[in-house]
């Protein structure tokens, strides 16, 4: 029998440590143990960073285009990535594309945690028919694809940034739903929730006071996975023409915009916005990674 | 056990009904509505009057919706406004092509993923599980549009090994008699799936591993080989199961964007053409193929659960 398959050999020194050090601190450490967890968080200081500041070293003008300079090759002078198919600088623009990008991600993401949490704990908490109602719903939103759910909201509403992140929130609080309810039904029927109840506390308080807090775990984590699929769905709803519109961008809108000059070789209107989609997205999902086994948190759909 | 699946299918069909309410107010929400995506930028205001009342358009709502109701019971999902066929045919004819290119595509991703998440597990913390997990996470996070090109840009044009464009075939036949043009559509669709299920599957199999169980298992000298392939295995793939029911939707968005990427006509691609050109009645019916899939895929798997897991039945009423 080998030994490895076995739990980490440092888990009883570990327990020690624990007793000795807050939940916040122990927290950190592990969180911080998670080399991934690490290098994700590195990686976002360095994407918002390039987002944020860069715009403040790479003066461009994202707003007026310049057809005579369109198609320009990397390293062309005075933009080291190239121009894309109206002129813009590239660098600049995955800079201000990317503030689009990282400021709906975050927004609906984090939108969707918060309705999500709330429906999940409420539904969890009254029991009964309500929990019935609330989550039946829930299901049913399961089952239409969110995609659906975009362009029809598309043909609705003009995009725009607070727009798409209303709209991209409000097809994403269904998982964080499930998972909140879940953990609202395990603490409803706990002593100091009983305790509380008993003594004249109202389903509000409860819910405010302790059922969220006590799951507070749960919800950070799954908060961060939501914030990575938001800025995976950012692209999508950019690939199916519902994204920003111009002047202003986003890494998805540039991406889609790049693969219809598939065949004409200008790669770097490609690859670049591609590549910081797939950084953002993996950088939230290693820290959620990391944060998971801080927190110990289980979640059934990851 | 018999209480257990008459609850669910209870569920079941309630949750079918709610997904029939919410498609169809929303549609109904749209501006311009149905008669302009019909007739067009340029229909009078006649004609527009005349579509309404043929479709019945000009009722109320609830009206409308009941009728919807009672002949969606009958199993007419009304005609198409643009292509001239009825929507059952139009989905009847897609829907098997759709069924190929996802079926495979899961299958595929399911064959990596699941040894792969069982080779990780009892790795945790190493370096390869370390470079797995972070080449399954870049998997996970590609838009499939960009994976597809990618996948178009060196397997088609650098090494012109697979072509760039889907069976076209209308025949299972014909789709088969061209395995080459399928495997970047499949290799497409897998990828986000092998990423999603082998981390699903790694903590299943991680959470199987410090049950109880395993440790009688090891106390009565099973290798650890024999623990994962005999004990760990059947019980982690219980949980992959459960996770496929609630996968569908996913599975079909992915199909929308790879079909419209490799020009496949299945029903993404009748999906996508219909909302571009405001096909209610094709969006509508699609819709709720996919809901009602979705709901008996998890039931199914739900069920399938509770037969071969007892204790499931009781954790989730």
């Amino acid at each position: 029998m080998k030994e490895e398959a076995l739990p980490e050999p440092d888990a009883l020194s570990e327990q020690d440590t624990a007793r000795a050090e807050g939940p916040g601190r122990r927290r950190l450490r592990l969180f911080l143990r998670n080399r991934l967890a690490k290098t994700g968080l590195g990686m976002l200081v360095v994407l918002v960073a390039f987002c944020f500041l860069g715009p403040l070293l790479h003066r461009t003008d994202q707003v007026h285009t310049a057809l005579a300079d369109a198609h320009l090759p990397p390293g062309s002078p005075g933009h080291p990535l190239g121009t894309d198919d109206v002129g813009f600088d590239l660098l600049g623009r995955l800079m201000s594309g990317g503030q689009t990008s990282l400021t709906i991600g975050l927004a609906a993401g984090l939108l969707a945690t918060v309705i999500g949490t709330l429906w999940g704990a409420v539904a969890g908490y009254a029991g009964g028919w309500v929990d019935a109602v609330l989550m039946r719903i829930v299901d049913a939103g399961i089952a239409i694809p969110a995609l659906f759910l975009l362009l029809v909201a598309g043909t609705m509403v003009t995009p725009s940034t607070g727009m798409l992140i209303v709209v991209i929130g409000c097809v994403s609080w269904l998982v964080p739903a499930r998972l909140m309810r879940a953990e609202s039904l395990a603490l409803r029927s706990r002593s100091y929730v009983e305790a509380m109840r008993l003594s004249g506390g109202t389903g509000l308080r409860a819910i405010g006071k302790h059922i969220v807090p006590n799951a507070i775990g749960t919800v950070i984590v799954n908060a961060t996975f939501q914030v990575a699929d938001a800025v995976l769905l950012v692209a999508y709803v950019s690939f199916l023409g519902l994204g920003v519109p111009p002047p202003a961008a986003d890494w998805g809108g540039m991406l889609s915009q790049g693969l219809s000059y598939t065949y004409d070789g200008y790669w770097w209107l490609v690859f670049p916005p591609g590549i910081l989609i797939i950084a953002t997205v993996c950088a939230f999902n290693f820290v959620g990674d990391g944060l998971r086994d801080a927190f110990d948190v289980r979640l059934k759909e990851r | 056990m018999l209480k257990y699946l008459l609850s669910r299918v209870g569920q079941a069909v309630v949750v079918i009904f709610v997904v029939t309410l919410i498609v169809f107010f929303l549609l109904h929400q749209i501006p311009g509505g149905p008669a302009r995506g019909a007739l067009g930028l340029y229909a009078t205001p006649e004609q527009i009057a005349a579509f309404n009342q043929a479709q019945g358009f000009d009722r109320s709502l609830p009206e409308q919706y009941g009728r919807f109701l009672l002949r969606l019971l009958q199993g007419d999902l009304g005609d198409s406004f643009t292509l001239n066929q009825s929507v059952g045919d139009l989905i009847a004819q897609r829907l098997p092509k759709t069924l190929v290119l996802t079926v495979l595509y899961v299958l595929v991703a399911l064959a990596i993923a699941v040894p792969l998440g069982m080779w990780q597990a009892p790795r945790r913390g190493r370096v390869a599980d370390y470079v797995t997990t972070g080449v399954t996470f870049v998997l996970y996070s590609t838009p499939a549009f960009f994976l597809a090109f990618v996948l178009i840009i060196v397997f088609s044009q650098t090494i012109p090994l697979f072509p760039a464009q889907a069976p076209q075939s209308d025949t299972l036949a014909g789709i088969f008699a061209e395995p080459g043009a399928l495997v970047l559509p499949v290799a497409t669709g897998a990828a986000a799936t092998v990423a999603v299920f082998s981390r699903y599957m790694r903590s299943s199999v991680l959470d199987n591993l410090s049950e109880d169980y395993v440790r009688t298992a090891r106390a009565k000298g099973a290798s650890e080989r024999q623990v994962l392939r005999q004990h760990v295995l059947r019980n982690s793939l219980t949980s992959v199961v459960a996770m496929l029911g609630y996968y569908i939707p996913r599975v079909f968005a992915g199909a929308i964007v790879i079909e419209s990427m490799f020009n496949y006509p299945g029903m993404g691609l009748l999906f996508w053409n219909a909302a571009q050109t405001r096909d209610y009645p094709i969006l509508l019916g699609v819709v709720l193929v996919i809901a009602i899939a979705t709901v008996a895929g998890s039931l199914l798997a739900d069920v399938v659960q509770a037969l071969i897991d007892p204790r499931t039945r009781k954790a989730r009423v």
